[in-house]
């Protein structure tokens, strides 16, 4: 019988703060510049430059070793990592190894109904890496600084995953918790979240621990699964085969499912850390953590459970509109406007759901204010304008966030109340269509609906089939 | 008509000695002086810069002080400074006088090199946070000088423009790594200098130059613009004529600046208020391990001398063993060594400076940028503090030498219970020949014995002028003081040259050769 | 006394430091190394058990500046000195294979 092996897996998550400016230097750390535009000497280290700590990087960060149940470090310093290379412009990061702010926490995470805790070894802040963007034709590289020093936290895991589920619950549970910080949007897409999954294998019921190897550009949650198991049984393959795993960095390449060796003789591995003299320490009091504390916002438990008993939306959908920080805002914003809880739920589950996926979005992207959506809830149950009108008008919310009542007002698409104008067409309906109406009379309730539905056609859909329901039965009496 | 002849040139010949006699009145004026006649009209900005910068062109080919001058912007710049005077905006005691800046402080788009082959051509963005301040106060830059490069080294002679020799004996060095700032300020080519100290790089060549240096307590000055050798323990520093120009421009350039996380906000700024003539009472601590052997017999013999006058002047002398002496300088050289190894990784040729001509790849377009940049001397730093920090080491090396740091700074706090100051030599000997001391690294690194333990433990400390050797070369004496206690200083440096009627004295030799060039 | 600095140990701090000694510079590189280190183990007569190391020497702590942008578009001056560069960026010797 084949061995069994298991999967040792630790993280080390890195997360882009969202803070306005870098975290040494007053330059905007806005996406998407143009090369270069968001530099400054201290952030493409010029000679003679000095960093200088922002201070609200160090507040991002305690929130989240708070919330992560980590112990503080309340003094703790800087310390430099050297290595070469044309992305880092001192050829030394302004990182944390000997005292970094936050030590020995975890977090919780259910996988098919089992509760797990996750340990977090260790958080520590540092400066990002500027952008190289590879020339096709020529062997050059071009150097762009815009993200050099845009604030980080790293948060490193202890190994205690054992499968890419637990990767992912892992993640999705660190990226729910800082999204409602708001310490970062975590897009692992646009590199605002990324994860550098450790992973070893070993025979089960082993104690100690297998080589283990460090996988980078993972760029989705799909990717970091493909490339847990492609490394899984890499490892194996080699195990099986009575060959070594060696301990190193490795590069997957999600196109190709496969991971290649990032070594090279020049890459020493040795980062000759010291402590970085050009920062003093920080030093932590209590009361700034008791601050960061009162500060921390309803977690997504929290808000959960709170939908549920005040606003009594089903459990489902609660945790739909709460896996996402930005749908929760909305929800409760839109909710407080219109006071109709139930209506907010079904716009965000159902439309803006399909919505999402049709566009390829993150619910982190939604863009339209809530006033728009209450406005629209209004326009809809005043019978204003009638359900397909209403879902017509929200895609274009959900785009442009337009102000509905305008746009209802500027395309014509009120719904037609007026019984004046409905009577002459109800009667050409009802005189067209003998059948159905001595069906409707003879009984058959279904009847009617074919009458309305004849009704709206002729209407070109602007009717409020309310109002013509209520109208034919009158004309035909009520049965 | 030829007698007629004869006496008009006579009469332009007078009118030109008068000129250079002009010049030569203004060139012995120290700082403060000068600032004094410019306010009061008696002499311009541009009449004061043109006596520099022709002097610069007189004793530039043997004493080769600076490694840039502008001359047509500094004449620009005066033309400027003197209509800012005459609308009443500059008032202050420096207005008008030029100063000569280190080549490791940034100025806008003027050349910055650190002497270096890998910085020959860089021209900074910004300018250093020091120099603004002089700036401020109406001060005239006059040129870069010349240091050892990256400002490693105590004689000058690693620079990569060559050396500069030694304005009262051009066959010996100037010390270093501030060098050419103090013999700028020595042979007349400016009337004030910034330098840079990290081992004794002021207060060293200002003892072998015969002028008055000072290293302020770490934080003190902003190190923002000073491209940095080792951050924890430079400091930039004023290097003067005489005590009252160094209280002066100390005021000046010290502030607390919010884009140096290490500069510290003072209580009290006001250096001038310690130019007093009084030290009744002071209590001056004679480090023994300062005298001991090694120490030149003439050096020892006129501290000791400088310091028997404090003494008639009313302050207490006391021997007493300051110890650790003998570890400062390797924790210095430790400590040093590893921090400039990771500053100096940002010269590698993608930002600025020097690129080599050819490579293949990014790893071989880095050594050979770097190994054709760097000197010697700068890669043997490189080198030594790379292997310290490297894995494995780290904690016998850089955490041993920490810890040295930190019983050093506990003897300097045990004294200073005892002591307001503490007097000693700034060098074991007066100014070597050129050339005699770099093939000995070893023997080099000892001339710093009793400068380094004050950079380590971020104390101010000055040397002062008291003497000269049999060959008329400067000897310095070091003054030591408690942190943020500058004044001490001040006071005990101004005290001592009331006693003498000291006089700043023009190198004799460089004054003669100079007559005779007019 | 007796530090010995090998050949891998002078070619590995050269891949540390990216400096590229000549055989001369190298022989020169460790001797000067091996002398130095001899010197610095004399701190090892120090006993500095319970001795916190000391990275900073004044009591300095907390320098903040608050999240607030200064800087505008600098990209002129940030390219200024590049030995190498296109309208906006730095050129290097291509990065990956």
């Amino acid at each position: 019988m084949a061995k069994q092996y298991e999967t040792v897996i630790g993280l080390e998550v890195h997360v882009e703060l969202a803070t306005k400016t870098k975290i040494f230097c007053g330059c905007s750390t806005e996406f998407g510049g143009a090369p270069n535009t968001h530099t400054c000497p201290v952030c493409t280290g010029m000679p003679g430059s000095l960093p200088v700590l922002n201070k609200q990087v160090v507040e991002y960060a305690m929130a989240i070793g708070l919330a992560a149940n980590c112990k503080i470090t309340q003094t703790c310093k800087f310390d430099r990592k050297n290595y070469f290379y044309p992305d880092n412009p001192q050829n030394y990061q302004i990182s944390q190894l000997y005292l970094p702010i936050a030590r020995d926490g975890y977090v919780e995470i259910e996988v098919d109904g089992t509760k797990k805790k996750i340990g977090i070894h260790e958080m520590h802040m540092e400066e990002d890496a500027g952008k190289l963007v590879h020339d096709e034709w020529e062997d050059i590289s071009y150097v762009d600084f815009n993200r050099s020093g845009v604030p980080l936290v790293e948060i490193v895991s202890e190994p205690d995953m054992r499968s890419a589920e637990e990767v992912i619950a892992y993640l999705e549970k660190l990226r729910l918790m800082i999204q409602y910080l708001g310490a970062s949007d975590c897009k692992l897409q646009e590199g605002s979240m990324r994860a550098d999954v450790n992973l070893s294998v070993r025979e089960m019921g082993q104690t100690e621990f297998g080589t283990r190897t460090e996988m980078k550009n993972l760029n989705s949650f799909k990717a970091i699964a493909r490339a847990i198991e492609g490394e899984r049984e890499r490892q194996i393959d080699l195990l099986e085969a009575g060959e070594p795993v060696i301990q190193e960095t490795r590069r997957w390449d999600d196109t190709k499912e496969r991971s290649y060796a990032m070594r090279s003789k020049e890459d020493a591995q040795d980062y000759r850390y010291f402590p970085e003299p050009d920062l003093v320490p920080i030093v932590i009091s209590d009361e700034w953590i008791a601050q960061i504390r009162d500060k921390q916002p309803e977690f997504r438990t929290e808000k959960l459970e709170r939908y549920k008993t005040e606003f009594e939306i089903p459990q489902y959908d609660a945790e739909i509109i709460t896996n996402s920080k930005k749908m929760a805002d909305i929800f409760e914003a839109t909710t407080a406007i219109c006071q109709k809880p139930k209506k907010v739920s079904n716009w965000l589950m159902v439309e803006t759901m399909r919505l999402l996926k049709e566009q390829g979005m993150e619910p982190e992207e939604l863009s339209f204010s809530p006033e728009n959506l209450a406005s629209l809830i209004e326009l809809a149950d005043e019978g204003t304008i009638n359900n397909s009108v209403a879902k017509e008008v929200f895609e274009k919310i959900f785009l442009k966030d337009i102000d509905p009542k305008r746009y209802v007002e500027e395309h014509g698409l009120k719904s037609v109340s007026d019984q004046g104008a409905l009577q002459e067409v109800l009667q050409k309906v009802v005189a067209e269509n003998p059948q159905a109406v001595s069906d409707y009379q003879g009984g058959k309730e279904k009847a009617l609906g074919a009458l309305v539905g004849q009704t709206m056609k002729a209407m070109k859909g602007k009717a409020n089939p309310g109002v013509v329901n209520k109208m034919l039965r009158e004309m035909l009496g009520a049965k | 008509m030829r007698r007629r002849a004869q006496k008009i040139v006579l009469r332009f010949r007078r009118r030109l000695d008068r000129e250079v006699e002009g010049k030569m009145e203004i060139l012995s004026l120290t700082a403060v002086e000068l600032g004094k006649k410019i306010q009061q009209k008696e002499i311009s900005v541009m009449e004061a810069a043109d006596a520099v910068l022709d002097r610069i062109e007189a004793v530039e080919p043997v004493i080769n002080s600076y490694v840039t001058v502008e001359r047509d912007e500094v004449r620009k710049n005066a033309e400027e400074v003197q209509k800012q005077i005459l609308s009443g905006e500059l008032s202050g005691p420096l207005a008008g006088v030029p100063v000569a800046i280190k080549d490791n402080m940034c100025i806008q788009d003027h050349l910055t090199t650190c002497s270096s082959k890998i910085l020959y051509n860089f021209k900074p963005t910004f300018t250093s946070e020091a120099v603004l301040n002089l700036e401020k106060a109406g001060a005239v830059v006059i040129g870069k000088t010349n240091m050892d490069e990256f400002a490693m080294g105590s004689t000058t002679e690693t620079s990569y423009f060559g050396p500069t020799k030694n304005p009262h004996h051009v066959g010996h060095v100037p010390g270093g790594s501030s060098g050419g700032s103090c013999a700028a300020v020595a042979a007349q080519e400016c009337f004030y200098a910034l330098g840079s100290d990290t081992g004794g790089s002021i207060r060293q060549p200002s003892s072998f130059c015969g002028v008055v240096g000072l290293k302020p307590t770490y934080g003190t000055v902003s190190r923002y613009g000073l491209v940095a050798y080792g951050s924890s323990l430079d400091q930039i520093g004023p290097i003067t004529k005489d005590v009252t120009d160094c209280a002066v421009i100390l005021e000046a350039i010290a502030s607390h600046d919010s884009k140096d996380s290490t500069s510290v906000k003072r209580e009290d700024y006001t250096f001038t208020g310690a130019l007093k003539n009084d030290v009744k009472g002071l209590r001056i601590g004679i480090p023994r391990d300062y005298f001991q052997e090694g120490l030149d017999q003439e050096v020892k013999s006129t501290i000791l001398g400088a310091a028997k006058i404090l003494e008639e002047q009313g302050a207490i002398l006391e021997e007493f063993d300051l110890s650790l002496v003998q570890y400062a300088i390797p924790a210095y050289y430790v400590i040093a060594s590893a921090e400039a190894s990771s500053n100096l990784e940002r010269f590698d040729g993608v930002k600025y400076g020097y690129r080599t001509e050819s490579y293949e790849g990014l790893h071989n377009m880095y050594k050979k940028t770097r190994s054709e940049g760097f000197g010697a001397e700068v890669k043997r730093r490189i080198m030594l503090g790379s292997f310290v920090l490297s894995s494995g080491y780290y904690d016998a090396y850089y955490l041993k030498a920490l810890r040295t740091k930190a019983l050093i700074k506990q003897a300097f706090d045990q004294a200073f219970e005892r002591y307001d100051v503490i007097l000693g030599p700034a060098a074991p000997t007066t100014a070597p020949e050129l050339g005699k001391s770099l093939s000995d690294p070893m023997k080099m690194y000892l001339g710093d014995i009793y400068t380094i333990s004050v950079n380590l433990a971020g104390l101010p400390g000055m040397s002062v002028p008291v003497g000269k050797d049999s060959r008329g070369l400067p000897i310095g004496m070091q003054l030591i003081g408690n942190s943020f206690q500058e004044k001490t200083l001040i006071r005990t440096a101004y005290t001592y040259e009331c006693a003498t009627e000291k006089k700043y004295e023009v190198p004799a030799k460089l004054a003669v050769e100079n007559g005779k060039e007019a | 006394m007796g530090n010995i600095i090998s050949d891998e140990t002078i070619e590995y701090v050269g891949i540390l430091a990216k400096l590229e000694l000549s055989g001369e510079e190298k022989e020169a590189a460790k001797n000067d190394m091996e002398k130095m280190l001899d010197y610095i183990d004399t701190l090892n007569e120090l006993d500095t058990t319970g001795i916190e190391p000391m990275s900073h020497v004044l009591p300095v702590h907390n320098v903040f500046r608050e999240d607030v942008v200064t800087n505008g578009n600098e990209r002129e001056a940030t390219l200024a000195n590049a030995p190498a560069r296109t309208e906006d960026s730095f050129e290097v010797p291509k990065t990956i294979g």
